[in-house]
């Protein structure tokens, strides 16, 4: 048994990516065991690894992690980048579930049928710059410092670079009308274990394909 | 401005009920301000209170908090209801999401066609029995303890008497193989402040109704079809 935590989960981002982008922020090495096919799932299901009988799941710390909130939080607070109290926590935990509901709109795309896909497009364009992200450049014009919260480094940071860059993907000038946001994606970046995260290899994962979407659904339905 | 919290929502439970449960749990007296028509929403908007366009808001200790989950990690750790330390919250976080995403499967009933309902109540009591609530007797039979984690009452605790509640609206004799959450459903049940919120005329919220289904929709503008999950 290996020190490292151990994420069970399919191929792909969904409901883990977060959890890998935090675990590399906070410069912790982690293994990854994909389930790829049904069988798999039913494997760890009955094997009475999943609370829940779903993924994600973190071995971590002689627990086996289920939910993903709960998994972030724990690493999160383990990691000291989930503020320094319950003020500063309260600040994260509005800003991180934006971020949230933003993201999975923005998953939601692949699985859109055909004759919605323009109008899902557009939601998430206008949610996006309508609702999210005039939010954080307000907080950071407002405050003038390079983190979100508390003048330091926290999982709401590593959270928005991670929504950020998935915005992007769907539209690449969707930060045009915001400087700070531009300026705090360049800033964060550059952060030693997320710029190493950024790099091609390491474990962060690409946006789902159409043609891989009816695999996933397989697996899961 | 009073101390007390200021729960700013529909006169319904919604994405609300959770929090007026803890709040009540932890015997903290709170006001409510129901939206019950589009201006008051717009009103609202405008004066730049809701983050980000949404309810609910919690008007609480200087801050407009928005996001239910943050709103009831707060009340859980300001008043000692999120356990001693990290593993502690660990599990009180993993059992709240299991029962969130029970209560989830309800959240959008009362916004069915009459024809989706018949099926959702079918989904959620299948859920319930073999997925959520086989989870939490293993708990309570495992560790021989009155609340689910570290020996002490909890927002867990909270949060599954909620859930069961709920479900048992659904079909009511739904704890039937469950003896461990039935003993929990009784104990939990007669804690003094929850006992308190349990009896009528408290803050409590009923059943949703379809005047609460018509208020939201009018209120947020949302008269697009809602479908079961």
């Amino acid at each position: 048994m290996s020190g490292k935590p151990k994420l069970h989960y399919f191929n792909g981002r969904g409901r883990m990516e977060t959890i890998r982008w935090l675990l590399a922020a906070a410069g912790v090495e982690f293994e990854e065991c994909f389930v790829e096919a049904k069988d798999d799932l039913v494997k760890l299901q009955k094997g009475g690894s999943l609370l829940f009988q779903q993924v994600p799941m973190v071995e971590i710390d002689g627990m086996k992690m289920v939910q993903s909130r709960a998994i972030a939080n724990y690493i999160a607070a383990k990691y000291n980048l989930y503020g320094k109290d319950l003020k500063e926590r309260a600040l994260i935990d509005m800003y991180v579930e934006g971020m949230t509901d933003l993201n999975e709109l923005i998953m939601g795309h692949t699985f859109q049928p055909a004759e919605k896909k323009e109008q899902h497009f557009a939601t998430i364009v206008d949610r996006a710059t309508n609702r999210y992200f005039p939010v954080y450049e307000k907080v950071l014009k407002d405050h003038g410092q390079d983190f979100l919260v508390g003048n330091r480094f926290s999982r709401a940071d590593v959270q928005l670079l991670e929504t950020i860059l998935a915005a992007e993907e769907c539209k690449p000038d969707i930060l045009a009308k915001f400087p700070l946001l531009q300026s705090f994606k360049a800033r964060t970046s550059n952060i030693p274990t997320i710029k190493k995260f950024l790099q091609p290899g390491s474990q962060r994962k690409p946006p789902l394909q159409e043609k891989d979407v009816k695999r996933v659904m397989e697996i899961f339905h | 401005m009073a101390g007390k919290p200021k729960l700013y929502y529909f006169n319904g439970r919604g994405k609300m009920e959770s929090i007026r449960w803890l709040l009540a749990a932890a015997g903290v007296e709170f006001e409510e301000e129901f939206l019950e028509t589009r201006e008051q929403y717009e009103k609202l908007l405008q004066g730049g209170s809701l983050l980000f366009q949404q309810v609910p808001l919690v008007e609480i200790d200087g801050m407009k908090m928005v996001q239910t989950r943050a709103i009831l990690s707060y009340i859980a750790g300001k008043y000692n209801l999120y356990g001693k330390d990290l593993k502690e919250r660990a599990l009180i976080d993993m059992y709240v999401g299991g029962t969130d995403d029970l209560m989830g499967f309800i959240l959008m009933f009362p916004f069915l066609s009459a024809e989706d309902k018949e099926k959702q109540r079918a989904t959620i009591v299948q859920k319930a029995t073999s997925r959520y609530f086989p989870v939490y007797e293993k708990v309570l039979k495992d560790h021989g303890q009155s609340f689910l984690v570290g020996n002490k009452f909890s927002w867990a605790d909270v949060h599954l008497l909620e859930a069961i509640l709920m479900v048992e609206e659904k079909k009511s004799d739904v704890l039937s193989g469950f003896p461990q959450l039935q003993a929990f459903k009784a104990r939990i049940s007669s804690i003094p402040t929850i006992k308190k919120f349990l009896e009528p005329g408290s803050q409590r919220k009923p059943v949703p109704d379809d005047k609460y289904v018509e208020t939201v929709r009018r209120v947020l503008r949302m008269y697009y079809d809602i479908k079961a999950n």
